[in-house]
């Protein structure tokens, strides 16, 4: 094999003093070669962001540094060169692009000023000739009106066309590394398979070596030549993407790859005739800030919600996915009324919730929950947990001895230990967290439980857990469920029927089953397309 | 629409906006003004010494006071948008004509302090936030704190001791040497070195603020993503300090010198009466002592619409920095 | 509590300035030990220099004792900071939270209304209302409170617009909480901290306003205070510097440990914002 353009040996970074481990990575080992699509995988705090950020010099200093080892670029040790080469090597040999395009692009310079830059900096070139690559740039990376994109400010762009302008600005001077930090998660799919495309385009053409973190299997599954998985600053298993993930052999890769869902729908159940949630014509539109006194109509209201029509069966889970925008979230929060709909009806046990005034509303509070998305921002940081959980039925009228009985009760429920009643939500992991907001949601006794993306803020094997207490809930108190997502995987996974959501609008609702064979809507036949690690069959 | 004429219509919207403000100042003013021990006819009235309640009564049917309240608003409101600003029987003149007179004393004062401040501020700030940690940083950061906490006054009196007393350097007082009848250059030349003393003590305070505004936000926007996406570019940190992270850091200072101009105002009213500075400020002193209600709460609606004004200026200054801003 | 501690413990200039303000409040509360003649009284020669004739920080023209006046003046300005800043939040919070918690006409109400108050240039206010009102600590504290109120109207709605949308508020509707128990029990409490800490600052900015409204004469003509110490002393200011210089170095001082405590407290109760630096 040829040299690699990239050798990590012996690799150590140190935490500053006081962190809760002395190394945030530790004997990393690696290379890159040509060519070639190295993904490094693992968990939130596994060190995988860090390691990128050492071969490029940019670790959060003073804290944050490299306690020992070689990172060797071209017979370079790169945490030995100067300050002037590193910088040097920064944006024309090695360049990097980010998780969150919006915040990595300066906010008040446009972007054709900040793809100048770099020309600017590492090579000598007439305005106007940098200018003319820039847009040439723009054009490759796919942008329309590559001359509108150069005078835009980044906030005038859409999140794919901003991470297309990163991926223009890194690839100026057809850099030899390519090192991707999470560049799609901030994406929704269908966008995430066109940059991941993009960036497998851009590598044939040019020959880059690109170095690529993710947390997401399926995304490895599309674009790895070699895996390397980390756990706790350490590498644990190493090696061709094929065999990594087929056969793993750490028992860690494992249990991360069985935590993944997997993208074959469950099996159909028999459906009861009992509707309890139901939605006519349901519509809600936001407008876009006031006009000038307050007064006339708003020309910028936007519809969140268009004319849906579900309905939720008793027992069963109701998926209704989409990506950003398309309205799912207000859905939910309009069927369990946090927010009033501007027309339509929601029937609730067959009762229309939408025309009763908010005092009626509290008695049929008790039949339907909510589980939330943010583990951090769905408890009150100031209550202690069994406040939390107990102050619904309080204020129901049940009495306060009885509540906190039921409340650690349900501690046990979700797993966990009773003696969580008296502490505060800081003290327990997002995973935990999530089950006290389960647990809140059932102290009610309701019939029917909404879910907010409950597991998209959470690690792949925390996911799974909590997908797997949701189950079980589900089975023993004979919930219904509405479960709000934007991963495919989860839905085939969790729900018996699917509704399909794009714009405001449900475009198709089907079986889970039929639904992921044989999409009828083409945007449902996109989203499916667009699923990462689709073709990608696991043991 | 082009920003150009967008920009245009949001300042067209905000100078409305800022007419409700003008008109509820002027309501709140006439409320101060009739909730003020006895009016205009009582203060005559002690001036002349003794007059007959029948003569008061007059009086007061001749300016309209025996009128409800209501109408009195409306003549009063009437009164403030033709620019008359009613009389200062102390002064003998009309309130809006003693305003003009003394109003670019003021205005000369506010201007060299807004640029001492605001410069000096950015300035010191800056080297603060890029020697972080040194003893350029920690002097700043000191000088900084104690004047944020120095009563004004008590800065103009200290002044005076050391430049004037002691030194010998400024002039205590006033602002020109009247009795020198100097012309051209000269006055100017002395204007200037009368100047300096009011300038540095009104413009201390609001230093020692902006100094730590700029260390606060030029630290802040260090923290932020494009900063290492503008150090992965490869780019100098010179051109990252001076270009991405500066113009990011003065957002919240431009905001903030817009805010501080009222209290400037409120400033100028006691570092004109430390140095006997002619300006609207010494005025409005002047004006205390002598219970001249009129003339006070005539300072007070002017220096509102001037903060309003401003305010104005600052906003469209605002909207060519920062692109972000919804124009619409 | 004991964490808090810690924390605020990390900054030392705050604990210094902690340590100064105790000793200023023991001060105040032991002022009548040490000087108990009335701060008013003629007790000695006027215009004696520091420690001449029995006088620790000399006499001012009518022989009235410096030193005497400074430590019974402390409880003026701490006093009047004190209500003042009390009384403002109050407002503040009250503006505030239905402004941010309602939203949409409630909000453009009072939000113009604070707008208004923001304007007027607060110094000018002030001296208006105490002139209108006659100087006396009641005037002064409501001169202080009515324009200061506007920055805590704004902290609170900002705080309350964001928290209303957090998940947790959202789980109280769904268990139909009433709108007055989520603003008091639910959002407030997570708004505490930033209202601490502008709250202390304010307690310094008062402090300096009081000492400007008694220097320009008008302040309570019943009570000593520093701002009136250095208005009288200031015509003698060529023969005698002692009278105006020590009551300004005591306002110096006591806004200096407030702002160092402010600091500290906002170290100590937004921990995220310090490591950042």
């Amino acid at each position: 094999m040829s040299t690699p353009l990239l050798s990590i040996s012996d690799l150590s970074i140190l935490l500053p003093d006081g962190a809760d481990r002395r190394h945030a990575v530790a004997e990393v080992a690696m290379k890159l070669h040509a060519g070639e699509t190295v993904c490094i995988v693992g968990e939130s705090g596994s060190g995988k962001s860090l390691t990128a950020r050492a071969i490029m010099g940019l670790l959060p200093a003073p804290h944050v540094r490299v306690g020992s080892g070689v990172i060797d670029f071209g017979g370079e040790d790169l945490t030995k060169v100067d300050y002037e080469r590193l910088r040097n090597i920064r944006g024309s040999e090695i360049s990097m692009i980010f998780q969150e395009p919006m915040t990595a692009l300066n906010p008040v310079m446009t972007i054709g000023d900040q793809i100048d830059e770099i020309f600017r900096f590492h090579v000598s070139m007439p305005p106007e000739e940098r200018q003319k690559r820039a847009l040439g740039l723009l054009e490759d990376v796919n942008l329309p009106d590559p001359p509108r994109i150069m005078a835009a400010y980044p906030h005038e762009l859409s999140g794919g066309q901003r991470q297309r302008s990163m991926i223009a600005m890194a690839l100026a001077l057809g850099p030899k590394i390519l090192i991707a930090d999470e560049p799609t998660t901030a994406l929704d799919v269908t966008t995430q398979a066109q940059i991941l495309q993009l960036i497998k385009d851009m590598q044939r053409r040019l020959g880059t070596g690109v170095l690529f973190i993710t947390h997401d299997f399926g995304v490895v599954a599309d674009i790895a030549d070699r895996v390397i998985v980390m756990q706790e600053g350490l590498i644990v298993e190493s090696g061709k993407s094929t065999q990594v993930l087929n056969k793993p052999k750490h028992k860690y890769t494992k249990s991360l790859i069985a935590a993944i869902p997997r993208l074959k729908p469950r099996k159909a159940r028999k459906r009861s005739k009992e509707v309890v949630v139901e939605t006519s014509a349901l519509h809600k539109s936001f407008g876009g800030g006031r006009s000038f006194f307050g007064f006339g109509k708003n020309a910028h209201a936007i519809d969140a919600v268009s004319d849906v029509n579900i309905e939720l069966r008793k027992g069963e889970t109701l998926g209704v996915v989409g990506e950003s925008g398309s309205g799912k979230s207000t859905l939910a929060r309009c069927i369990i009324r946090l927010i009033d709909s501007d027309t339509g009806m929601v029937k609730l046990n067959g009762v229309d919730i939408t025309s009763l005034k908010r005092n009626e509303m509290r008695q049929h509070r008790k039949f339907i929950q909510m589980v939330f998305q943010d583990p951090f921002a769905s408890l009150n940081p100031r209550s202690k947990v069994g406040d939390i959980i107990s102050q619904g039925p309080m204020l129901q009228g049940i009495e306060k001895t009885k509540a906190h009985q039921r409340a650690r009760e349900l501690l046990d429920v979700v797993g966990l230990d009773s003696k969580a009643f008296d502490r505060f939500p800081h003290e327990f992991s997002g995973g935990q967290r999530q089950r006290i907001g389960i647990a809140r949601a059932l102290a009610l006794d309701p019939d029917i439980l909404v879910a907010d993306e409950p597991v998209s803020a959470l690690d792949v094997s925390i996911q799974a857990q909590i997908l797997g207490l949701l189950d079980q809930i589900r089975k023993e108190m004979d919930l219904s469920m509405l479960f709000i997502t934007h991963d495919l995987r989860v839905a085939a996974q969790v729900c018996d029927f699917v509704a399909v959501m794009q714009k405001g609008h449900v475009v198709e609702v089907g079986a889970t089953n039929k639904l992921f064979t044989q999409p009828q809507h083409e945007y449902t036949k996109s989203l499916l397309e667009a699923v990462p690690g689709k073709d990608w069959h696991f043991a | 629409m082009p920003r150009s004429s967008k920009i245009f219509r949001y300042v067209s919207k905000r100078l409305l906006q800022g007419i409700p403000i003008i008109i509820a100042i002027i309501v709140i003013n006439f409320f101060l003004l009739n909730l003020a021990e006895g009016d205009a006819v009582d203060v005559l009235a002690g001036e002349a010494g003794s007059a007959t309640p029948e003569y008061m009564e007059q009086l007061r049917k001749k300016f309209g006071l025996d009128q409800p309240l209501p109408v009195q608003l409306a003549v009063y409101l009437k009164n403030v948008l033709v620019l008359d600003l009613g009389y200062s029987f102390r002064h003998e003149m009309a309130v809006q004509d003693l305003i003009f007179d003394r109003f670019a004393a003021t205005a000369l004062l506010m201007t060299s302090t807004i640029i001492l401040a605001v410069g000096f501020g950015i300035l010191l700030g800056l080297m603060a936030a890029m020697r972080l940690n040194t003893w350029k940083d920690a002097v700043i950061t000191v000088f900084a704190l104690i004047t944020y906490a120095t009563p004004l006054f008590w800065v103009g009196l200290m002044m005076i001791v050391v430049f004037s007393l002691y030194l010998g350097w400024f002039p205590t007082s006033g602002m020109e040497n009247v009795a020198a009848f100097y012309e051209g250059w000269d006055r100017v030349v002395d204007i200037a070195h009368h100047l300096v003393l009011p300038t540095i003590t009104l413009s201390l305070f609001y230093l020692a603020l902006y100094t730590r505004m700029m260390r606060a936000s030029m630290l802040e926007q260090y923290g932020q993503d494009y900063v290492v996406t503008a150090r992965a570019k490869g780019l100098t940190e010179r051109r990252i300090t001076f270009v991405h992270v500066l113009r990011n850091a003065l957002l919240p200072v431009v905001t903030m010198a817009g805010v501080q101009v009222g209290a400037l105002i409120g400033g100028s009213v006691i570092v004109e009466s430390v140095f006997a500075w002619p300006g609207l400020g010494m005025l409005a002193f002047e004006s205390l002592f002598a219970r001249d209600l009129n003339l006070l709460l005539g300072i007070f609606l002017l220096s509102s619409i001037l903060v309003v004004v401003v305010n104005l200026v600052v906003d469209i200054i605002y909207c060519f920095l920062d692109p972000r801003i919804d124009v619409e | 509590m004991a964490e808090f501690w810690t924390r605020y413990r990390r900054n030392r200039a705050a604990v210094l300035g902690l340590g100064i303000l105790f000793t200023i409040l023991f001060m105040a509360a032991t002022a009548h030990l040490f000087y108990p003649e009335d701060p008013f009284r003629l007790v000695g020669r006027p215009l004696s220099g520091p420690f001449e004739n029995g006088f620790l920080l000399g006499s001012d023209s009518l022989g009235r004792d410096v030193a005497s006046g400074i430590v019974h003046g402390a409880k003026t300005s701490l006093l009047i900071g004190l209500i003042a800043t009390l009384v403002s939040i109050f407002i503040g919070i009250f503006f505030g939270a239905f402004a941010g918690y309602f939203g949409g006409r409630v909000d453009d109400l009072l939000m113009r209304i604070t707008e208004i108050f923001q304007t007027i240039p607060s110094f000018i206010f002030a001296i208006l209302l105490v002139a209108i009102m006659k100087p006396s600590i009641f005037s002064i504290v409501i001169a202080i409170a009515v324009v200061s109120w506007p920055g805590v109207a704004r902290l609170v709605r900002g705080e309350f617009l964001s928290l209303k949308n957090r998940e947790f508020v959202q789980a109280c509707h769904t268990i139909g909480m009433s709108d007055l128990r989520v603003m008091l029990r639910e959002i407030l409490p997570n708004c505490l901290s930033p209202i601490i800490v502008i709250g202390s600052l304010m307690v310094a900015t008062a402090i300096l306003i009081e000492s400007g409204l008694a220097f320009l004469g008008l302040g309570d003509p019943n009570i000593m205070s520093w701002g009136f110490q250095i208005g009288a002393g200031r015509t003698m200011l060529r023969s005698a510097w002692w009278v105006c210089t020590f009551p300004g170095i005591a306002i110096l001082i006591t806004v200096l440990a407030i702002n160092l405590i402010g600091e500290g407290l906002n170290d100590a109760l937004n921990p995220r914002l310090k490591e950042r630096q």
